[in-house]
């Protein structure tokens, strides 16, 4: 970054977390699952998915959209803005943030969304085809679009500041929490972030399908195997997490307490592949300008969550990217992710809350499954059991299918 | 304040001329400027066939060609005569790219080829790409869920129809990913979809980028193409867009009394912002210099608008605030003008609270009656047309404006294009979920111009 962002005033914190992820609903259930290394990927029930050669993936099986969301926006919106919703108002919950008493034109809303409203979107697309365009309803146009869950949450908190939605596939849960920081350093004070996703719906299942990339497997804990030397592709799944972000000064004057505080990121772009020629990923030079920015060498990184796609050329380049700032296992790094399925942009933000959970507790998650590590990948990971120390500084990686790359570094308040 | 007589528009353009000095860096530090722009819209291709449509004032809505609307409400839109092939795709491009990334990357190529860059100028790393889009590959999406889903008989589609490139269309950041190749991009890449606003807010983060420091030029527009079925049958749903069937190319009437809806439409455009310095530097010519952007949301109605125009006012005002412009500023305002009575109500009362008594007297007009409303895309569209009114001194009409409303009493420079300077350009948008957003843009002056004199 350049001296025009380093000289810049606020210091945005997290003050506030909200998670609907498939191994729990709300932080602490997540929390507790992801430490006791209990998954949430089982059997696909959200429809009759025998017929696909993909059977398991992370579902947030204690959600009820009607519960948890109100009736007349329930059925204005898709299951995915439903998690996002319900995301936002755990984590405003926990900020203590109460939208009413802030200037409107301060508060944003910054998510990411990989795919949209595409469950909600199948429905209304086979009313067109098989009734009539009569029989589409009058919310197909709110409900399926990228924007949705971002509208949604300003209109149910009255936040009308500058806001947006960034798709980057699973990099975009990185990227809002960038953007989030530049509008601190404009006009917002206090910014709904962070990103959830659903696309386990027949059509939705066949569009990740066609990538060759999910893993056929219908053993739930033998699935999902990144930086394995069994790794077969990976888990799809459901959820995120919402986060609030302010600046340092404003969360103490109203006596929150922050988890962590956003030092670095950055964000870089693969060249196109070249048929016969290995790929070349720019994920290190991510990781190396995130570092740079936050004035932190990689001694002082105690953990780093890996993006982990769990297909083998994939993990080898992060593994690479890892090892190249870090050293040959020379950082604990770990995928709780393998306990959720991948989340796409919610599965970002997910690690990110994840990794402020770490800071606060000062425990590691681990990532399950892995039995066989691919001595390829030098890594330290963190298997089995988490593991307990102090962590300070936390880096979170994602990549986003076509070549996005971001990295985020999260540190102790 | 007004200074058309007096403004020195020609010493300035000779002090901002490629090849002079750089000017020093202000205290505003980085400033951003456009430097190259590609179009590809309904009634030409191209930057040229563009502005000239906009110029004459000649509307390019029609009957529906790309899929038989025959029971739709609206039957009508301004569709692109875009032929992939004959704008040099390639035939796997083809078989790849659902249309609003085919749109994009041939834009970004003519964007690309306009600025001059060359090919590792700057170099990968420092450049970056943001694009709009509000519904991404939705017409690939449709055409595959037609196969997949049998005509809709199945709600388990078919995966062994299931083509390579269907996931790459659920996910709308397949279109940047397409740019960012074809302009050899390796700094951040974005697309940003905030619905109609889009096309504003992508060109606005890669401003933001570039002023930051995060890349020294950015690839950044916006392309939508959402003619097809599903698109088509959602606003007919909400009665949106304009039933006018029997008079397409007089349909989209933005504050004329006899309006009924915007008319769908489809295109791209794709802007090279780069770092002002460097773009002297390297003698590009610069097309305006971005010099404010800002967004607001209303809170208040996913779809509806308050006759107030209160939070598009707000975003005027902290765009103007960034720029450090006054209202007497303001030469041009393009407006958002999608032609449904609520939204011009609405961005006629914004206008009026943003600029007071100037509202009265700066041309409005909307582009929107040529090209109809593109969703996502139209916002970089519009930006461009701002561009090329500073660069040609010139106001693009409002087509179809015959009947004055009375609720719209503004000067919105009915059916016939304006010469007149203009140093100082104002677009906004609106969009579904309740965002407003406005940029604004000023012909580069160098260091000592205008705005420099309004430090308050």
């Amino acid at each position: 970054m350049t001296e025009a962002t380093r000289r810049a005033g606020p210091r945005p914190v997290v003050t506030g977390i909200g998670v609907a992820a498939p191994n729990g609903l709300g932080t602490q259930a997540y929390w507790a699952a992801t430490l006791d290394g209990k998954s949430g990927i089982g059997r696909i029930t959200r429809f009759d998915a025998e017929r696909y050669p993909v059977h398991v993936a992370g579902e947030v099986s204690e959600f009820d959209d009607t519960e948890h969301v109100p009736s007349r926006l329930a059925v204005q919106t898709d299951h995915w803005s439903h998690l996002g919703l319900t995301a936002a108002d755990m984590a405003l919950q926990d900020a203590g943030v109460q939208p009413a008493e802030l200037p409107e034109y301060e508060m944003a809303v910054v998510t990411a969304s990989s795919s949209g409203g595409t469950e909600f979107g199948q429905r209304e697309i086979e009313k067109l085809w098989s009734q009539g365009p009569e029989y589409v309803g009058v919310y197909q146009s709110i409900a399926w679009f990228y924007a949705a869950t971002t509208g949604q949450i300003s209109i149910r908190h009255g936040m009308r500041g500058p806001c947006g939605v960034i798709c980057a596939e699973q990099a975009g849960g990185l990227d809002v929490l960038a953007q989030a920081r530049r509008l601190l350093r404009q006009d917002a004070t206090v910014v709904v972030t962070g990103g959830t996703d659903a696309s386990l719906c027949p059509y939705g299942l066949v569009a990740q399908i066609s990538t060759g990339l999910l893993s056929p497997r219908d053993d739930p804990e033998r699935a999902y195997l990144p930086f394995d030397a069994d790794a077969c592709g990976y888990v799809p799944g459901e959820g995120g997490a919402m986060l609030i972000v302010e600046d340092q000064a404003t969360a103490r004057a109203r006596g929150a307490r922050p988890y962590g505080a956003i030092t670095g990121y950055a964000a870089t772009f693969d060249p196109r592949p070249e048929p016969g020629r290995e790929p070349r990923s720019n994920l290190g030079r991510a990781i190396a300008l995130a570092l740079k920015e936050a004035r932190v060498t990689p001694e002082q990184v105690d953990v780093v969550f890996a993006d982990a796609l769990g297909v083998r050329e994939s993990d080898l380049a992060e593994a690479r990217a890892i090892s190249a700032v870090f050293g040959p296992y020379g950082v604990p790094v770990t995928a709780p992710k393998t306990m959720t399925g991948r989340l796409y942009a919610g599965g970002a933000a997910l690690d990110v809350a994840t990794a402020l959970l770490a800071i606060r507790d000062g425990v590691i998650p681990p990532t399950v499954g892995v039995r066989a590590a691919d001595p390829a990948c030098e890594l330290d990971l963190v298997r089995s059991a988490a593991r307990d120390g102090p962590v300070r500084n936390a880096l979170v990686l994602a990549r986003g299918h076509g070549g996005f790359n971001a990295a985020l570094l999260v540190t102790a308040p | 304040m007004n200074l058309t007589g007096t403004r020195p528009t020609a010493r300035r353009r000779t002090r901002a001329r490629p090849g002079a000095r750089p000017a020093p860096r202000t205290r505003r530090g980085r400033r951003v400027v456009i430097t190259g722009m590609g179009v590809t819209a309904p009634g030409g291709i191209g930057v040229k066939a563009f502005w000239d449509l906009l110029t004459a004032g000649r509307t390019a809505t029609r009957a529906i060609s790309l899929f038989d609307a025959t029971g739709f409400r609206s039957r009508i839109a301004a569709e692109c005569d875009f032929d992939p092939a004959a704008q040099g795709l390639s035939p796997q491009e083809i078989r790849r790219m659902d249309r609003a990334a085919q749109l994009g990357v041939v834009s970004a190529r003519e964007a690309l080829a306009d600025s001059g860059l060359g090919a590792a100028e700057p170099p990968p790393e420092r450049l970056g790409v943001t694009i709009g889009s509000a519904v991404g590959c939705t017409m690939g999406l449709e055409e595959e869920y037609v196969v997949l889903s049998d005509g809709g008989r199945n709600w388990l589609v078919d995966p062994a129809y299931g083509v390579p490139q269907l996931y790459g269309y659920m996910v709308p950041s397949t279109i940047a990913t397409e740019i960012a190749w074809a302009g050899g991009a390796e700094g951040p890449v974005a697309l940003i979809s905030t619905g109609c606003t889009a096309g504003l807010d992508s060109i606005g983060h890669g401003y933001q980028l570039v002023k930051e420091g995060s890349a020294d030029a950015v690839v950044a527009g916006a392309t939508d193409a959402p003619i097809s079925p599903i698109t088509v049958a959602c606003f007919d749903a909400i009665k949106a867009t304009s039933p006018s069937n029997d008079d397409p190319e007089h349909a989209s009437r933005p504050f004329d009394l006899d309006r009924n809806g915007f008319v769908l439409g489809e295109g791209c455009a794709i802007l090279i912002l780069e770092e002002r310095e460097a773009a002297l530097r390297r003698g590009a010519r610069v097309y305006a210099e971005i010099v404010g952007f800002a967004s607001r949301s209303n809170a208040y109605h996913m779809t509806g608008l308050k006759p107030d125009g209160r939070e598009m006012a707000e975003a005027i005002r902290a765009a103007m605030r960034q720029a450090k412009l006054r209202p007497d500023d303001v030469d041009y305002i393009n407006a958002h003008g999608s032609g449904t009575r609520q939204n011009d109500r609405h961005e006629t009362a914004a206008f009026k609270s943003a600029l007071g008594d100037r509202a009265y007297e700066v041309p409005v007009s909307s582009i929107k009656s040529m090209i109809g409303h593109s969703l996502g895309a139209i916002g970089s569209i519009e930006v461009a047309a701002c561009a090329l009114a500073i660069k040609h001194n010139v106001v693009p009409p409002t087509a179809n404006l015959h009947t004055a409303d009375p609720e719209c009493d503004l000067d919105y420079v009915p059916l016939t294009a304006r010469e007149q300077p203009v140093d100082v350009v104002l677009s906004v948008g609106s969009g579904f979920g309740g965002f407003q957003t406005a940029m604004l843009l000023a012909r580069d002056q160098g260091d000592t111009g205008r705005r420099g004199d309004h430090h308050d």
